[in-house]
C-alpha cells in the first residue's frame, strides 16, 4: 500500500481525502488542518490520524506522498518541506504566489526525482483531451484565433470573504478561476508569451478582481482572448470552455460536449462537413470511485500510478503549473502598466 | 415506493450532457408557474411522487402545494439534501465555519453559540441534525415518506470511511420525520457494502443504472452482479445516460433486473413524460 497524508481540509482537501481514502492502493494515514471542527469529525468517525502541525505529521508518520490543499500562500513552504523529506507531492492549483518560489520547487522536485503534480483537473476531462487530440491531428488546419472562458457564481454579493479575497494570499478570480483557463490554453493550444489589454475588474469584491479579460499571444504567434468572471450568477457552477477558429473550421469545447464545425468532411477523423456534436458520455475516463466528477478521481489515479510505476506524470507537472503562474504574472504586469 | 419517480434536474438547469441545453431549460423554467404546470401534467398522467433537491425554489413549489391541499394531499415529495452547489459556492467564499454560520438558522444557532464553535465540535451529530432540520423546513405539512442524502455528501462520507455518520442519519430521519432514509450515490457497490457493515439492511439506494455504464463507478459488471444478487431497494437514475440512449432501449435494459423498485427520470414535455412513464410501467 502507498501511504499518503493531506494538508488542508477545505472543500478541495476534503474531496481529495475521500478520493484518496477510497483508492484501493492507498492508505490515507493522516490529515492536517487548523479547524478543530473538521479534525474532530476525523477523530470521531475515522481511523485517520489528525495533526495541526504538518512538520510534526511528516516527522511522525511513514509516508510516500503528501497532498497539499491549503491556501496558495502556504504552498511554497509545505511543498519544499515535503520534497526535502523525499516525499512525492500533489499540490493544488495555483502553484505558488511568485514564479521565483515555483522555479525553486520545480528544480528541487526534478533533482530529487519525485513525482510532482498540480491539480489542474480539466486535463482529466475527456472532452478537453479530445480537443487536444483533434488539434494535434490538425483538423482545423492553420489556427486563426482562440477564446478561453470560465464563468461561475462564486462571489455574487458584496461582503467580506476569506483568503480568496486577499490578493497577497493568492485570492481573486485571476489566481482561482482564470488559472484553469490559462493552463488549458497553455497545454492544449500553446504557451502564452505575452499578455496585452489585460483588464482586472472588481465587481463585488473589495481588494481583488472578480473578472479577468484580455488578449494572450502564444509562442507560435497565435493570439486569442481570455474572458473569465466568477461573479456571474447566470451559471449554476463553474463552466469552462475553449473555442478555436481555424482555416478549416471551428471547435467549441467544454466539460460536457465538443462541437466541431468543418468546412469539408475529415475522412481520417470520420467527421462530417458541417456540425458534429460529441458528448462526454463518449469520452469520460473510467474511475473506480466517483466524487463530483471523473476528473478528480482520474487525476489522483494518475498520481498514484506514477508513484507505483516510478515514472513522471505527463499531465500537470510542477513545471506546467509554474508556467501558468508566469502567465498570471504577465497579466498582472500588463494590467499595472496601463 | 412508486415505480415512477419524477425528478427535478430539468427545472434547475442540470443537464449532464450539455451546458447549452441546461441554459435553455433555466430560461424556460424561470417562473415557478412553469414548474408547477409540468408537475401538474405529470400528476394528470398518474405520477404521484416528485423527487427533488432542497433548492430554494422548491420552497415556492411547496407553498403552492400547501395552499391547494385538495389537489396535492396524496402527492409525495422525496427531498434530496443538501442542494450541494449552494454550500460548495459558500465554502469557496466563506470557508467551512462561515458557511455553517450562514446556513444554520439563527434562533437554533444561538443555543449553540453560547458554547461557541468548540462546543459545536463536540456535538457534530447535533450540528448534522440542525442542518437537516433547516433543509426540511420547506416541506412542513407535505408528505415526505422517503428522505435522501445527495450523492456528493454520501460519496464524500463513503470515501472518508466515516460510515457511522450514516447510522446517525438513518436513525434521525426515522425518529424525527417518521420517514425512510434513502441514499443517492455514484458508487453503489461500495455504499451497499458500507451500509451493511454498520447493520443497515435493505437500504433504499438510488444510483446510475444504464446500458453503457455511464457514471457506474467500478464498472457495469459489478453493478449488474449487485443488482441480481444483493438485498437492497434499488432506484435507477441516469437511465438514459445523459441522453446517449433512447428511452425504449434504456428502459428495456432495466427489465433485466427484477429487483429495481423505481426509476427516477425528469422530462419537460407531456409527451416525453407519458412515453417514459409507460415504458417504465411495461418493463419494471
Amino acid at each position: 500500500m502507498i501511504k499518503g497524508a493531506i494538508i488542508g481540509l477545505g472543500k478541495m482537501g476534503l474531496s481529495h481525502a475521500a478520493i484518496v481514502g477510497a483508492h484501493p492502493d492507498v492508505d490515507l494515514v493522516a490529515v492536517c488542518d487548523t479547524s478543530s471542527l473538521v479534525l474532530s469529525a476525523f477523530n470521531k468517525f475515522s481511523t485517520v490520524k489528525t495533526y495541526t502541525d504538518y512538520k510534526e505529521m511528516v516527522g511522525n508518520e511513514v509516508l510516500d506522498f503528501i497532498l497539499i490543499a491549503t491556501p496558495t500562500k502556504f504552498h511554497y513552504n509545505m511543498v519544499k518541506y515535503a520534497l526535502e523529506k523525499g516525499l512525492h507531492v500533489f499540490c493544488e492549483k495555483p502553484f505558488t504566489l511568485t514564479t521565483l518560489e515555483g522555479k525553486e520547487l520545480v528544480e528541487l522536485a526534478n533533482r530529487k526525482g519525485l513525482v510532482n503534480q498540480i491539480g489542474y483537473h480539466n486535463h482529466f476531462i475527456g472532452t478537453f483531451r479530445e480537443l487536444k487530440r483533434l488539434l494535434q491531428a490538425e483538423v482545423l488546419g492553420e489556427l486563426v484565433h482562440f477564446t478561453g472562458e470560465a464563468y461561475g457564481p462564486v462571489v455574487v454579493k458584496e461582503k467580506v470573504g476569506t483568503w480568496r479575497s486577499k490578493p497577497e494570499e493568492g485570492g481573486g478570480c485571476l489566481f482561482d478561476y482564470a488559472s484553469h483557463v490559462i493552463n488549458l490554453i497553455q497545454e492544449i493550444i500553446g504557451r502564452p508569451v505575452k499578455a496585452s489589454g489585460s483588464q482586472l475588474k472588481s465587481i463585488y469584491s473589495k481588494g481583488v478582481e472578480d473578472a479577468v479579460y484580455g488578449t494572450l499571444i502564444l509562442e507560435n504567434g497565435l493570439s486569442g482572448l481570455l474572458s473569465v468572471n466568477w461573479s456571474d450568477e447566470t451559471y449554476r457552477k463553474m463552466s469552462t470552455s475553449i473555442t478555436i477558429q481555424g482555416k478549416k473550421g471551428k471547435i467549441i469545447c467544454d466539460a460536457t460536449e465538443i462541437k466541431i464545425y468543418l468546412k469539408e468532411a475529415s475522412k481520417m477523423e470520420g467527421l462530417d462537413k458541417g456540425w458534429t456534436i460529441k458528448y462526454i458520455t463518449d469520452f469520460a475516463i473510467p474511475v473506480n470511485f466517483y466524487l463530483r466528477g471523473e476528473e478528480y478521481s482520474a487525476q489522483i489515479d494518475n498520481f498514484i500510478d506514477c508513484i507505483k510505476n516510478k515514472k513522471q506524470t505527463v499531465y500537470n507537472t510542477f513545471e506546467q503549473g509554474l508556467y501558468t503562474d508566469k502567465v498570471i504574472e504577465m497579466i498582472i504586469a500588463d494590467y499595472k502598466k496601463q | 415506493m412508486d415505480k415512477v419517480l419524477f425528478g427535478d434536474n430539468q427545472f434547475f438547469a442540470v443537464n449532464h450532457a450539455s451546458d447549452e441545453k441546461a441554459r435553455a431549460q433555466s430560461i424556460r423554467f424561470k417562473e415557478d408557474a412553469a414548474i408547477i404546470k409540468v408537475i401538474d401534467q405529470a400528476m394528470d398522467l398518474g405520477i404521484n411522487t416528485f423527487m427533488c433537491t432542497t433548492h430554494d425554489r422548491i420552497g415556492n413549489i411547496c407553498n403552492h402545494m400547501r395552499s391547494n391541499p385538495s389537489r396535492y394531499k396524496d402527492f409525495n415529495i422525496y427531498p434530496c439534501m443538501p442542494y450541494a452547489h449552494k454550500y460548495a459556492n459558500a465554502v469557496t467564499e466563506l470557508g467551512i465555519m462561515g458557511t455553517i454560520k450562514q446556513y444554520v438558522p439563527g434562533n437554533l444557532f444561538s443555543t449553540f453559540a453560547k458554547g461557541g464553535f468548540a462546543f459545536l465540535s463536540k456535538d457534530l451529530i447535533g450540528l448534522m441534525e440542525l442542518l437537516i432540520d433547516a433543509e426540511m423546513k420547506m416541506f412542513k405539512g407535505i408528505n415526505t415518506p422517503v428522505i435522501f442524502i445527495q450523492n456528493v455528501l454520501v460519496d464524500m462520507i463513503l470515501g472518508l470511511k466515516m460510515v457511522e455518520v450514516f447510522k446517525e442519519y438513518d436513525a434521525y430521519i426515522r425518529k424525527k420525520f417518521n420517514a425512510e432514509p434513502g441514499y443517492i450515490t455514484m458508487n453503489m457497490p461500495g455504499l451497499l457494502h458500507a451500509l451493511n457493515s454498520i447493520g443497515i439492511e435493505n437500504p433504499i439506494i438510488c444510483s446510475s443504472i444504464n446500458k453503457i455504464g455511464f457514471r457506474m463507478s467500478g464498472g457495469i459488471e459489478i453493478y449488474e452482479k449487485y443488482l441480481l444478487e444483493k438485498q437492497f431497494r434499488p432506484i435507477a437514475m441516469q437511465v438514459l445516460a445523459a441522453g446517449a440512449l433512447r428511452p425504449k432501449e434504456a428502459i428495456e435494459y432495466l427489465s433485466n433486473f427484477p429487483g429495481i423498485e423505481s426509476v427516477l427520470f425528469g422530462a419537460s414535455s407531456k409527451g416525453h413524460i407519458d412515453e417514459t412513464k409507460n415504458l417504465i410501467e411495461q418493463n419494471l
